[in-house]
């Protein structure tokens, strides 16, 4: 059973995370750090684009809103890798973004996933408020409340919901590799992030290191998620 | 200084009002006046339109056909001289005096006045103790209360209430009938629609009964349980009150 | 602790602090577009600090394969580029978006195999023949397909092998349109033959049942070269640093730092700027 390949790059594997972590060792840090900053920068720009867009839509009507939310929902599949060849096309010299000279930054890892994760938010909120909507909606109208301010109404009375929508977008951006690698170029100490690392270790074939590096990743993720659960449960009992 | 009170919305004048879903008309044609003054009350079997007439009067839908008018109607965007009590009272997740200050904030009132007043509607049905409490987590009749309060705190010219006994248990249900007792004798009209005929009886001035998406009579609330004029009024009554 | 307005701004300022601070590190850079091979090969992890120590310029690399790094150039989305695959690179430069191609050093391709050697092309100084052999014997084949300059050189070799391997090609030949590692991957659990270039191999860490069969043989070779992007064609080029750096690679001090470079005490790069020819 030892000799099984397999087993051995699992239980190496948790060997190479534990090092790793006990270590400290300051690249992992700093490919750490850059991971969270890039994907929660982009959660937090996809949601101030995203929630607002997708109560806007939950809460109005207007011609061809049916096929609005159809190709919302269906944005919620971009692939990574299509979305980063986008931005890459405008964001590169010969392209019409590129004197700003974003290519192979983090800045450019920001925008594309952020481009990723707004179609979820907004995809989601618009279904969450528009569930919500039926119960709220004539209380509201008869408070005199405009369309706008029921969207910020909505938005703050439904946080518990959307949190969990939060924590999607979160998960999809921290979890892409095809969107980062190309509009970053996975340069060391730049712009190396957890997803591009382990591809990097899988294609020099050091699996055992990936995969550690994989779940340092997954308990980073698990970390954050239960955190937000914990403070989302607690809030919520008292809230009602 | 000069105090002048605002033009007042009644008389609401309903003329030939036709409100059709799909081809039903669930209002078929209703002509009427609504006075300031007496508490109208709203009765009649199910699919009758009550709560749609209740609806159409306030604003909540648009008619299908025929003309709703206020004598004079609230500017768009100003403040709302009409509130509406539904049967389950929608709040939202803040505490119990938060959700009367949006109410006032929505209306315009300045935020350094929102408090104090919203506190005092609370006062007005009792609440005051509950002010900082999660709105959602009171009782039935609580949250009841609390929707009337956020409706009293603007001070309205017209209340509309559908059913808004229907869900609570006769404790609940005689603070509610007081509190709405209370707020009539502020100033207030009463436009309620109800399934029980006890209430309408004893918070009736007149009652209007519907059937069938018509206003089939129209009388003082004294006179209709005596002698409704009738036939579909008298099978009501009958087939309602427990002889 | 409550989800409350408080909380979220409190996030919200860390947040703009965490970016704003990395965003303050504006240091000399270039960007020197190379390819995946000689990234994993570890080469850069050993040139450039020595570099930056000198110049006290960061470089920049993104690793690709030799055609996606020479497009990335072609785009002006490079400074320098330092790749392996010479007929590409005169290509380059004919079409005006390279200023001059300096030869820098060469390492040599291996082709490794199981040891089993169904092919039995072990121990050969051939490579010609060995060729020859595998596709007599339809041996199981991964191509890394992916027109980098490993592939260029493997399609070279068929050709010179006198071998059509377009009309050739059967099951046994798997044309992955992978990456040298994620290559050596498939062929190790497949215990196929590849074409790999020696510093791949020197640091591939899951080398199953393979190993080195033919090594030696001079159209084994691998001509690494250096280009400055063209500025006058690509304004934001920044030709001053990235100038230093072609000097520096191609001048004994950054020949003699590639000669250091050794795994496993086995040099890999053998520094031949300024050689006619190469």
């Amino acid at each position: 059973m030892l000799d099984d390949p397999r087993v051995n790059s699992l239980s190496e594997a948790t060997v190479q995370a534990a090092q790793l972590v006990a270590g400290g060792d300051p690249k992992l840090v700093q490919i750490v750090l850059l991971s969270l900053r890039v994907s929660l920068t982009a959660v937090l720009l996809a949601c101030l684009i995203g929630l607002p867009f997708g109560a806007a839509i939950a809460v109005s009507r207007f011609a061809g809103r049916r096929s609005v939310i159809v190709v919302l929902n269906a944005l919620m599949g971009l692939p990574p890798v299509v979305v980063g060849l986008v931005v890459y096309l405008l964001l590169s010299r010969a392209g019409p973004l590129g004197s700003f000279g974003l290519l192979f930054t983090p800045t450019a890892m920001v925008m594309a996933q952020t481009i990723l994760i707004v179609p979820i938010v907004a995809a989601l909120s618009r279904q969450v408020v528009e569930d919500a909507w039926q119960e709220y909606r004539e209380q509201l109208k008869s408070l005199g409340e405009s369309r706008l301010g029921s969207v910020a109404t909505l938005l703050w009375d439904l946080r518990f919901s959307l949190v969990t929508i939060v924590l999607a977008g979160f998960g999809r951006a921290a979890a892409e590799v095809g969107a980062v690698i190309i509009v970053g170029g996975n340069i060391d100490g730049v712009t190396r992030v957890m997803t591009t690392a382990i591809a990097l270790e899988t294609s020099k074939g050091d699996l055992p290191l990936a995969l550690g590096l994989g779940m340092i990743l997954l308990t980073i993720v698990l970390a954050l998620n239960a955190a937000a659960f914990i403070v989302k449960e607690t809030a919520q009992q008292r809230y009602g | 200084m000069d105090m002048r009170t605002p033009p007042s919305l009644l008389p609401l004048e309903l003329a030939r009002v036709v409100f059709a879903v799909g081809g039903r008309r669930i209002i078929d044609g209703i002509s009427l006046r609504l006075d300031a003054g007496p508490r109208t009350i709203i009765v009649g079997p199910n699919g009758a339109g009550k709560s749609v007439l209740l609806r159409l009067c306030h604003g909540l839908l648009l008619p299908t056909s025929g003309t709703i008018r206020w004598t004079s109607p609230e500017p768009p965007g100003g403040p709302r001289r009409q509130a509406m009590v539904f049967q389950r009272p929608v709040l939202l997740r803040r505490t119990a005096v938060a959700n009367v200050a949006y109410a006032l904030a929505i209306t315009g009132v300045p935020r350094a006045q929102r408090m104090p007043r919203a506190l005092d509607a609370l006062r007005r049905v009792g609440l005051e103790h509950l002010a900082k409490h999660p709105a959602r987590v009171l009782s039935g009749g609580e949250q009841q209360r609390l929707a009337l309060a956020r409706a009293w705190a603007l001070s309205p010219e017209v209340l509309f209430l559908d059913e808004p006994t229907a869900s609570l248990d006769p404790g609940a249900t005689h603070e509610i009938e007081n509190a709405i007792g209370a707020m009539h004798a502020s100033g207030t009209k009463i436009v309620m629609v109800t399934h029980n005929l006890g209430q309408a009886r004893r918070l009736g001035d007149e009652i209007l009964f519907m059937h069938q998406g018509h206003l089939a009579e129209r009388a003082s609330a004294d006179r209709f349980f005596r002698e409704p004029a009738s036939r579909e009024a008298a099978q009501f009554l009958e087939g309602e009150l427990p002889w | 602790m409550v989800v409350d307005r408080r909380t979220l701004a409190i996030s919200l300022v860390a947040l703009i602090a965490l970016n704003t601070v990395s965003a303050q590190a504006q240091e000399r850079f270039i960007t020197v577009a190379s390819t995946t091979s000689t990234e994993q090969s570890g080469l850069f992890g050993h040139l450039l600090p020595r570099f930056e120590q000198k110049t006290g310029i960061k470089v920049h690399v993104v690793a690709v394969g030799t055609g996606q790094a020479l497009d990335l150039a072609r785009r002006g989305d490079a400074d320098v580029v330092f790749v392996h695959a010479r007929s590409a690179e005169e290509k380059f430069l004919a079409e005006g978006h390279g200023v001059k191609r300096y030869p820098v050093m060469y390492n040599d391709f291996v082709l490794l195999g199981p040891k089993s050697d169904p092919a039995k092309i072990g121990g050969g100084k051939d490579i010609l023949q060995a060729f020859k052999n595998l596709e007599a014997a339809r041996a199981p084949f991964v191509s890394r397909g992916d027109k980098s300059g490993t592939h260029l050189a493997e399609l070279d070799l068929w050709k010179a092998a006198g071998i059509d391997i377009d009309a050739m090609k059967g099951p046994w030949y798997r044309d992955t349109g992978q990456g040298m590692g994620p290559a050596l991957n498939t062929a190790s659990s497949m215990n196929a033959y590849i074409l790999t270039d020696r510093g791949t191999w020197l640091s591939f860490k899951n080398r199953g049942d393979l190993t080195i069969l033919v090594e030696g043989d001079k159209r084994l070779f691998n001509q690494y070269g250096v280009m400055l992007v063209n500025p006058d064609k690509h304004p934001s080029v920044k030709k001053e640093l990235g100038q230093m750096f072609v000097d520096w690679v191609i001048s004994p001090e950054g020949q003699q730092a590639i000669v250091d470079y050794k795994i496993n005490g086995e040099q890999l790069f053998f520094p031949d700027a300024g050689q006619a020819g190469a």
